[in-house]
């Protein structure tokens, strides 16, 4: 009952699910647009310690890339009938997912070990913070990758329309995350 | 005696020209009205989500504005008792044992500003406003059968419902709630010991606000999507009423401001909670020295008003919509310059964003920079006097029905002159080194968006409550209503422009104790006076409000009012899904009001013959 109203004229050739999607990334990356420029501001009132990005942010970033890959692998196998690729290639995003998040993790103990503490100088702080969002964010395309997961063992393998839209959000969003991270990265690096 | 069968002529547009979508073949409107609690509680009918959100409002609308009187009476009667408050306020007023005089604590009063601010900004005229009337008219106006997604509809809703909960428990703290001041600006805010209120009642209060940023999020997301993917056959965006492009302009700024509040908040729980120092710069309270440097107030300043000013909008341009319909139907006349006012809206929407820190002329900002801001906040003025100028021209040589949903609108435009003039004054940052902090500032903002904003809201229960509840609401209690709000409203917010210029500060506890300003004791009594009896006259609505769902005149006809647009084709009570049957088509602009000698013409008629479609 609660899609009714995709029965609807519809005056868009984009999925309604698809539009609400875009406008709530768009407001995500306003977000982070404001961290942004809090950090642009807050460095240029000096008192700002420079310091190396952890060499686990690269690896994360190879990761992350990676599963964006492979989930678009899994998608176009989905899409081609061809069973097996299609769910090899999820699982195996998925677990990227997780091996991100972990990297990350490590990432940040990196950070500590060398001094950088999220009390400490600002520009520490807002690191740790940019990168707790954005990874509170990946966490949500991972649960959205365990749903599909869920879809592609539990049901039966069909290509339908309905679940090829499904599986076009969960990879819309994971892409996006994807971006964000490289995005921040190269913000971090050059700020 | 036989029964006479009148039939439409919108029943029959609607049967030869609507669109199928085949939803009569599917029988949803049993499932959906099943029970009490699907029907009622957990509704994902946008229409009775629509009232919901109403409702809530109300109910805030009146805690929000009783708040208000109690501190206009310390500011207005500050050597009166207030013992008689004792039942209501409890350890807030405390009594001498000698002279039985019983007086308002100030960190109450704080708390009373804060709550006020708060509750009418967010709750009120943000959730209430366009939470209501979003929900209500995006789908009747524009032919759809519900929102994008109903279910997230609902769960807008409940969030919202949950950021009052959270919000209405923190005013029973022993503590009381937050007393930093709306804005919520660090240190105050960032500090648990610097304040009563900024212990748990700032907990409280953010906890509240970022379920409150997640339910416009969820609701702004539909609004964009309906908006965008459900309009009708023939329903393009130069034939949406201009209900439409408001709020889904006013969905397209909550939607990308309101995130910003949200980092904005973040930073300040990890000031509060985690000891970072984003805001807070070396301070030194209760006796020792706190661990925090180098942090910056004016930075969450900045995050803050990215979503504070593009707020004012938020609230205002739904009402600048409703009254622009509501005009044009009691005016019987096409709305004066249609497009000049779709490209009025989406400017000032444009423009929210790039004024924000004319709200900091006076915290620090570098003053080049604020020339920047000047500039863009005085342009603002052009939109609205365009949008001023066509309201007026639309009811110039109008056939006008002077009943209450077009007396407030009037009284909108009244009120949005008033204010909006006083905004010249405080865009200049030289003149606002004067009136910032003052009274001047409270009277600018109150006129044009407080006021504004609710007689936009007025005239959009009144003039859609058949709509709403298939009854009329009593037109003398309305006119009553309006008469004692619009001559009331002005009687408050009047004397404080020259209280403002005259530099008395914003925020005080009591001014009888100062010498600058001991003189305006007969003034601030005079404003309270007023204050009390707006406020009474509102409830009088509240009372029409409710009496009117069961004893008001009931609807005897789906279009009472002559109007153009989808939403009276719909039945008097329209199940779930809006149409019993076919979508509407629609063939033309929504305001062809007198056009070729016909009173009005619907949407649903087909282009005559060699007619031209308007604007």
């Amino acid at each position: 009952m609660a899609d009714i109203t995709l029965k609807s004229h519809r005056s868009s050739r984009v999925h309604p699910q698809k539009f609400a999607l875009w406008a709530a990334m768009a407001s995500i990356t306003m977000m982070f647009a404001s961290l942004s420029s809090a950090y642009i501001v807050r460095q240029a009132a000096g008192n700002w310690l420079e310091f190396q990005l952890p060499s686990a942010f690269y690896i994360s970033t190879i990761i992350i890339l990676l599963s964006s890959m492979t989930l678009h692998k899994s998608y176009t196998s989905f899409i081609n009938g061809q069973e097996r690729p299609y769910k090899l290639y999820l699982v195996v995003s998925f677990f990227l997912g997780l091996g991100f998040v972990v990297s990350q993790y490590i990432g940040w103990q990196n950070l500590y070990s060398l001094g950088i503490d999220l009390k400490g100088n600002p520009s520490g702080s807002f690191l740790y913070v940019m990168t707790f969002i954005h990874v509170v964010h990946v966490l949500g395309g991972i649960a959205c990758l365990l749903t599909a997961m869920f879809h592609a063992f539990a049901l039966k393998f069909k290509v339908t329309e309905r679940r090829k839209h499904r599986f076009e959000l969960v990879n819309h969003y994971w892409h996006y995350v994807d971006l964000l991270w490289v995005y921040l990265l190269i913000f971090l690096l050059f700020s | 005696m036989a029964d006479i069968i009148t039939v439409d002529r919108d029943d029959v547009l609607l049967k030869k020209e609507g669109f199928d979508d085949h939803f009569h073949d599917h029988h949803h409107e049993d499932k959906y009205k099943s029970n009490f609690i699907s029907h009622y509680i957990f509704s994902m009918d946008h229409k009775m989500i629509a009232r919901q959100f109403l409702i809530t409002g109300m109910l805030w609308a009146i805690i929000g504005a009783g708040m208000s009187i109690i501190f206009r009476l310390q500011l207005g009667f500050p050597d009166e008792s207030l013992a008689w408050l004792k039942p209501l306020l409890g350890k807030w007023i405390t009594i001498n044992t000698e002279t039985g005089m019983g007086s308002l604590q100030p960190e109450f009063y704080y708390a009373l500003v804060t709550m006020h601010g708060t509750i009418i900004v967010f709750f009120v005229l943000t959730a209430g406003l366009s939470g209501t009337f979003s929900n209500l008219l995006i789908p009747l106006q524009l032919g759809a059968r519900d929102m994008a997604s109903p279910f997230l509809n609902m769960l807008s809703y409940w969030f919202f419902f949950m950021a009052s909960v959270v919000m209405f428990y923190s005013l029973f703290l022993s503590t009381g709630p937050f007393s930093g001041g709306w804005t919520a600006y660090p240190p105050l805010s960032a500090l648990p010991q610097a304040s009563m209120g900024s212990g748990t009642g700032m907990t409280l209060w953010t906890i509240s606000l970022v379920l409150f940023v997640v339910s416009v999020l969820l609701g702004g997301i539909n609004y964009i999507t309906t908006v965008l993917n459900l309009r009708t056959k023939g329903m393009t965006f130069w034939r949406m009423p201009l209900t439409i492009w408001a709020f889904f302009v006013t969905a397209i700024l909550g939607l990308l401001s309101f995130p910003v509040l949200a980092s904005g908040f973040f930073l300040l729980m990890c000031d509060r909670g985690l000891g970072t120092s984003f805001y807070l710069s070396e301070i030194f309270i209760q006796g020792s020295a706190l661990d925090f440097a180098g942090g910056s107030p004016v930075l969450y300043q900045h995050l803050f008003w990215f979503l504070g000013h593009p707020e004012v909008y938020i609230i205002i341009l739904p009402a600048m919509g409703l009254v622009s319909e509501v005009m044009a139907v009691h005016a019987r006349k096409p709305i004066f310059g249609y497009k000049f006012m779709v490209y009025s809206i989406l400017a000032i929407g444009f423009l929210s964003f790039i004024v924000w820190a004319h709200h900091m002329f006076m915290s620090g900002v570098n003053p080049f920079i604020s020339n920047f801001f000047v500039v863009f906040t005085l342009i603002i003025a052009v939109p609205s006097a365009i949008k001023v100028f066509n309201w007026i021209a639309t009811l110039y040589k109008g056939d006008l029905r002077l009943n209450t949903p077009m007396l407030f609108s009037i009284g909108f435009v009244s009120m949005f002159i008033s204010g909006g003039l006083t905004g010249v004054f405080l865009g200049n940052s030289a003149i606002d080194i004067q009136q910032h902090d003052t009274y001047f500032v409270v009277a600018h903002f109150h006129i044009v968006m407080g006021i504004a904003a609710f007689f936009g809201m007025f005239a959009g229960v009144y003039h859609w409550y058949p709509k709403m509840f298939g009854r009329f609401m009593n037109e003398t209690l309305g006119k009553i209503h309006f008469w004692a709000t619009l001559i009331g409203a002005y009687a408050i917010f009047w004397p404080m422009h020259y209280l403002g210029l005259a530099g008395v500060p914003r925020r005080y506890y009591r001014f009888d104790s100062f010498d600058a300003f001991g003189s305006f004791g007969e003034m601030n009594m005079f404003i309270t006076i007023a204050a009390i009896v707006v406020f009474f006259a509102q409830l009088l609505m509240v009372i029409n409000f409710f009496y009117s769902m069961y004893y008001g005149k009931k609807m005897t006809t789906k279009n009472p009012w002559g109007a153009t647009t989808l939403e009276w084709t719909t039945p008097i009570k329209a199940g779930h899904g809006n149409w019993p049957g076919k979508l509407p088509t629609v063939h033309r602009w929504p305001y062809d009001y007198g056009k070729d000698g016909k009173d009005f013409i619907s949407q649903l008629e087909p282009m005559a013959e060699g007619e031209t479609e308007a604007h």
